[in-house]
């Protein structure tokens, strides 16, 4: 290989830093490794729903934070890139929610629409109509 | 032209442009994968009835799936060390792994789909479903997309290696940024689509 003499030497003093990221990697593989398997066997509890739902995301989010802290080096990245993030993160959850509160009272049957064909409609509206002043 | 800050990193931004580049269209593949998140969330919630994911889906083979992609990112950051470690025959096999551990993945996802078409489940059959091979199918074209790059630059794109080391190493580790976003979708996708 026909390497610059200055990348040589640049890659000479680099290579012992990345043997210990490397050792991080599989210390990384194997803690992912785990979470999986807990996972897993979690599943098979048959935790109620909102336990079941709150346990897997928070092993997911902790599988991801793994992820992207080491294997995409966001652990000591520069601040331009967090930046980018937080934006994005604040967009998801504007993006995530913003159906959420326009469909809530629908999805949590406040209104009659959500009562399918064939079945009855709650007897009491749900929206009373403004008291008149 | 060529591309400025490939190798030394922009002064105003202090990252060289790819990198920042990468990380503004991860930060697009977010909201992308969000939405439909949000839709699934929307209607799993709005639903009659849902049917128990896990008796339709198959969680040991999604699990094997979890662990092949986990597996793949492990390749993946190594081969980039192996490159700062100048060790180019390291990257040719820890490349080569991560590409054949891909195909692995659409392999096992290719018996999943074949499975559920021969049980007649279709896309077409509930909302679930429907939302299943979206989400699924999408990440699956990521993966594709992720094993072209990372085959061009194990194969014909390997030849940088000899004439600008430097720039090779670092669209190794844009690749790689793109590929662990795409085991990390997955993170997400195993326990919302199999487990929940």
């Amino acid at each position: 290989m026909a390497h610059t003499a200055a990348h040589a030497q640049s890659t000479a003093h680099a290579a012992h830093d990345i043997q210990a990221h490397v050792r991080t990697y599989y210390k990384i593989f194997g803690a992912l490794l785990v979470l999986t398997v807990v996972t897993v066997a979690v599943s098979y509890l048959h935790l109620p729903h909102t336990e079941a739902v709150i346990v897997a995301l928070a092993i997911a989010t902790l599988k991801a934070s793994l992820v992207a802290m080491f294997f995409m080096h966001l652990k000591g990245e520069r601040r331009m890139i967090y930046w980018a993030l937080y934006l994005t993160a604040a967009f998801f959850v504007l993006l995530f929610w913003l159906p959420m509160w326009t469909e809530g009272d629908h999805i949590m049957g406040t209104q009659p629409n959500r009562w399918g064909a064939g079945m009855e409609a709650p007897k009491t509206p749900e929206h009373s109509p403004a008291v008149p002043h | 032209m060529e591309i400025p800050y490939t190798i030394e990193t922009r002064p105003d931004t202090g990252l060289t442009n790819p990198k920042l580049g990468i990380w503004l269209f991860l930060a697009s593949e977010v909201m992308l994968f969000g939405s439909l998140f949000s839709s699934y969330v929307l209607l799993r919630t709005g639903a009659e009835s849902w049917p128990v994911q896990s008796s339709i889906l198959n969680i040991p083979l999604a699990t094997l799936n979890t662990v092949i992609l986990i597996s793949s990112s492990v390749t993946m950051v190594l081969s980039w060390a192996a490159l700062k470690m100048n060790n180019f025959g390291h990257f040719r096999r820890y490349m080569g792994l991560t590409f054949l551990l891909a195909l692995g993945f659409l392999v096992v996802k290719g018996f999943e789909y074949g499975s559920k078409f021969e049980h007649g489940l279709l896309p077409s059959t509930n909302n679930f479903l429907g939302i299943y091979f979206v989400l699924t199918g999408l990440h699956g074209i990521h993966v594709i997309g992720g094993m072209i790059v990372n085959g061009y630059l194990w194969g014909p794109g390997a030849r940088m290696w000899r004439t600008e080391p430097e720039k090779f190493t670092n669209r190794v580790e844009i690749a790689g940024l793109y590929w662990h976003f795409v085991d990390l979708v997955w993170i997400f996708l195993f326990p919302i689509l199999y487990l929940l």
